[in-house]
């Protein structure tokens, strides 16, 4: 085994064989068997699960900077949307002619909107290389003026996460404005294909998803061996007691900055992955509640576990489809009583209950009293 | 029949001052009456003009009801009917019932734009001696703006025997209006109907000055653009105060929002994502009460905020100690846990209010003292606005004497600076912890009472205040009321300036981004705590 591989850890090597195995498994499942076999998947279910796992990718990435660099960034949602955009416009673009105006060029809501050319933004965009070039640049450059802005001054804790639901805020009014070019309150929607393939059928879900798949997998590996590398570790130290590693002479915002910027494209790639799924992108996307939601998947799942954070992503969104289908009123309950249950009795996750095992140093919490912010007398005795 | 005999005399009036430019007078009703029955609009204005100014004590009824389309005829009988409101005939000459024809024989006196202002006028000249006051108010506005000419005798009756100094006020403005556009009037008299115009003031005298500028010469001309100028002065004047009145307005509606959140961030650095839920349970707690009244004592309505405003402290009050009791104060010294945990309890509180009082908007009443305007200048002022307004000041006030006189103030703020100190001291911090917590609660559940009377009561009213509270507290500076009073006031203000050339959203936006950009210069807001407690 390669030096490498050896640095993935047993639960991560299997989530990996699992998403590789559900991968193959899932499209064979859903086309390759009769509809009337036990063994077949309905084309509803494949969707649904290829979207669980999108949101499981955003999960891997905000747990990417939260459980392993302590940066809560309560804004997470609006990579994930920007991403989202960036393939929307995409297929947008490939409607074509088919649309209800079949303005060659301009999409439906342009026409409807009385404009006459198409916008800058929007150039470039029926290609498909320059839209998944668009789905990670757009969200990496937005993190990383963001990001340079804010760990340059050192803004931090409660106030980082306050701003960055800020952002995502204003991007939401942003979107919302139909002179944004962006199709405002309806978003983009209605759309055909992709690379030329009918984005309704059964076989085009089943790649997608399985697509899905081999990109989480492949993102857990390598967001395993970033965490388990030399980077890594400086990042565990600054979650820990970031004036001590700035002391030590790290440049802790370079640090912050790149993995910052890291995960903001993982989550936009999972916006790009999630359009085409679920065929609509709009601005409620952006909503602040939307990034909050993707935090509690990491901490039920497990805060600096990546995997768990995955997991955590599955789990609540399976709890909610079958809540909301269930049980409406309940739903809500349910999210809130977990916030509150998890916060207070499993700071480690569901993965750190299973396994007992510390593969981290420290646990998270109490980050702050380490650091030296906190004297430890200054704690209620509450707290204590 | 007084108001008849004055119209007749009104009319007389008309007549004998024969000012007019119009030769052939018809005084004869029937005469008059003719021109509406050639279905051609140059007699339709004759007949209109000719009716006005016959004296006959019917024209009011006839015009009034061509204004209305209740004017028909018979081309054929040369007659002219008037369908009154329960839908009978009469005949518009004698005002007798009309028997013998029906609706479906007859046509209507068409009107275009420039006979319904003819008809507007010949209305205002009818009823510039009405007895009743607000009728001639309102009659001497329209001849301001129709600027009709043969108004003008009944003008200067009307002017000498007004009584009220507003309605005589507006009779003199319309005459000058008159006056100042006429062709023939000398240069003396003109400059002193720009004078009156200027005093009025308003858009309608700027366009008519600048009318006057364009068909005069000479000093009139130089008059009238003087006054267009000191107009348009004038009126960028009040539109700037209009501005900052919006924005101390929807600043203080922030102040309340975020007042309570300044002082559980300041005071005990919690971040509390259900503060929102506590605005929008004080809400409901205004409805409540409300309710219970209605059902139960109606007369007491007028006095249900005053109830409310207590009641909402201590609901929102408890609810709020229950929470810091049986959550945060696990969570001390973890914010960004702090802030998940009350992002889900906001959640719960949502769909608690949903379940009970259902997903729509809640009908909460005003008050009479809260409802109606006021002008004041060239400003509209609501009742309703400037009460919160108000309110925001009391509330802020009461809380800084809590805070500076209070045993509870002092030993809150001892435990703000130094944690450890106040405890050495014999301070129960984690009684005062608790208590504050509920002061924070119990204010936003008085701002909740505030937001009912001019927000939507449902279950996400606090939501749409959580992320702009944040907003104001983390500029203003946290641990500073001071600083939130100016955070909230600055951001309402410039909200309101920039809402006019970049739009309500827009406007926001920039301010986000401004905000966003300012911490960054400034991590710890506009007031900043000095000393030991920064490193807190």
């Amino acid at each position: 085994m390669s030096p490498l591989l050896a640095r993935v850890d047993g639960r991560a090597r299997i989530a990996i064989l699992l998403l590789i195995a559900v991968a193959i498994l899932v499209p064979v499942l859903a086309l390759a068997t009769p509809a009337r076999s036990a063994f077949h998947m309905p084309p509803y279910l494949v969707a649904l699960f290829g979207k669980y796992l999108c949101f499981a990718l955003l999960a891997v990435a905000l747990d990417l900077v939260w459980g392993y660099c302590g940066i809560l960034s309560l804004g997470h949602g609006a990579f994930f949307a920007l991403g989202g955009y960036a393939m929307g416009m995409y297929l947008m673009r490939q409607i074509g002619t088919r649309g209800v105006y079949a303005d060659p060029i301009l999409p439906d809501f342009m026409v409807f909107l009385n404009m006459k050319a198409l916008p800058v933004t929007w150039w470039g965009f029926n290609h498909f290389p320059y839209a998944l070039l668009m789905v990670a640049l757009v969200p990496g450059i937005l993190a990383l003026a963001f990001g340079w802005f804010a760990f340059r001054s050192r803004v931090t804790g409660v106030y980082l996460s306050i701003i960055t639901q800020a952002m995502t805020y204003a991007l939401l009014l942003a979107f919302f404005r139909n002179d944004m070019g962006f199709g405002g309150n309806n978003g983009l929607t209605d759309f055909k294909d992709i690379l030329g393939f009918n984005i309704q059928s059964d076989a085009t879900r089943a790649a997608l998803f399985g697509i899905t798949a081999i990109i989480l997998a492949a993102t857990l590996l390598v967001a395993q061996l970033i965490v388990t590398s030399k980077f890594g570790k400086v990042l565990i130290a600054i979650r820990d007691a970031e004036s001590r590693t700035r002391f030590i002479g790290y440049r802790v915002e370079n640090y912050k900055l790149a993995v910052f910027t890291l995960s903001a494209v993982l989550a936009g790639i999972a916006g790009a992955l999630y359009v085409p799924q679920v065929g609509i992108i709009n601005p409620s996307e952006f909503a602040p509640t939307n990034s909050i939601e993707a935090v509690i998947w990491v901490a039920i799942g497990g805060r600096g576990t990546l995997v768990g954070a995955a997991l955590g992503a599955v789990l609540v969104n399976w709890g909610k489809t079958y809540f909301t289908g269930a049980l409406p009123e309940y739903w809500l309950f349910a999210l809130g009583l977990l916030f509150i249950l998890v916060t207070l009795f499993l700071p480690q996750g569901i993965v750190g209950l299973i396994s007992r095992r510390r593969t981290i140093p420290e646990a998270p919490r109490g980050s702050d009293v380490e650091e030296g912010k906190v004297d430890p007398a200054d704690v209620p005795a509450a707290a204590r | 029949m007084r108001l008849r005999q004055i119209l007749g005399f009104l009319l007389l009036v008309l007549c004998l001052c024969g000012g007019l430019a119009s030769t052939a007078r018809a005084q004869s009703l029937e005469e008059a009456l003719a021109g509406f029955t050639t279905d051609e609009y140059s007699d339709t204005d004759k007949a209109i003009t000719d009716l006005a100014a016959s004296g006959n004590p019917r024209a009011v009824d006839i015009i009034g009801a061509l204004q209305e389309g209740r004017l028909f005829f018979s081309a054929d009988a040369k007659k002219v009917y008037i369908k009154d409101r329960s839908n009978t005939l009469q005949d518009a000459a004698t005002g007798a019932a009309a028997t013998g024809v029906s609706v479906d024989d007859l046509q209507a006196v068409r009107l275009n734009n420039r006979l319904r202002r003819t008809v507007d006028a010949a209305i205002g000249g009818l009823t510039l001696l009405s007895n009743d006051p607000s009728k001639r108010f309102d009659a001497a506005q329209s001849v301001f703006k129709s600027r009709e000419e043969s108004a003008l005798p009944a003008l200067q009756t009307a002017i000498a025997k007004e009584t009220d100094a507003r309605i005589k006020r507006a009779l003199t403005e319309a005459r000058a209006a008159i006056l100042g556009t006429k062709a023939d009037t000398d240069e003396a008299v003109k400059l002193g109907a720009v004078e009156t115009i200027r005093a009025r003031g308003d858009q309608d005298s700027l366009g008519l000055l600048s009318e006057i500028a364009a068909s005069n010469e000479g000093r009139v001309r130089t008059a009238a653009q003087a006054g267009m100028s000191a107009i348009q002065a004038r009126i960028a004047l009040w539109n700037n105060l209009q501005n900052v009145w919006y924005g101390l307005s929807l600043g203080s509606v922030l102040l309340l929002a975020a007042i309570g959140l300044a002082i559980t961030f300041g005071v005990m650095g919690i971040i509390n994502m259900a503060h929102g839920e506590m605005v929008m349970i004080g809400a409901y707690t205004t409805y409540v009460v409300q309710e219970y009244i209605r059902t139960h004592n109606p007369a007491w309505f007028d006095a249900s905020l005053f109830i409310a405003i207590p009641l909402a402290f201590v609901v929102t009050g408890i609810v709020g100690i229950a929470i810091e009791r049986s959550i945060i104060r696990f969570l001390y010294g973890r914010p960004l846990e702090t802030l998940l945990a009350t992002f889900g309890l906001s959640l719960i509180l949502q769909q608690a209010v949903r379940t009970i009082f259902g997903p729509n908007n809640r009908e909460v009443g005003a008050p009479g003292f809260m409802s109606g305007t006021f002008d004041f200048g060239g400003l509209a002022i609501t009742y309703g606005r400037m009460w919160i307004i108000a309110f925001a000041i009391i509330v802020f006030i009461a809380l800084q004497l809590v805070l500076r006189l209070t045993p509870f103030g002092l030993k809150m703020r001892a435990v703000t600076q130094n944690r450890r100190m106040a405890s050495a001291m014999g301070i129960d911090t984690n009684r005062i912890d608790a208590l504050a917590f509920g002061l924070g609660s119990g204010i936003a559940g008085m701002a909740g009472v505030a937001l009912s009377q001019i927000d939507n009561v449902s279950p996400n009213l606090g939501q749409s205040y959580i992320i702009d509270s944040f907003m104001v507290v983390v500029f203003g500076g946290v641990g500073n009321l001071w600083g939130t009073l100016v955070a909230a006031m600055t951001l309402g203000v410039a909200n309101k300036f920039l809402e006019p050339f970049a739009g309500a959203v827009l406007g926001k936006i920039v301010l986000l981004v401004f905000i966003i950009l300012f911490i960054q210069k400034r991590p710890r807001g506009l007031f900043a705590l000095k000393g030991r407690a920064v490193e807190a």
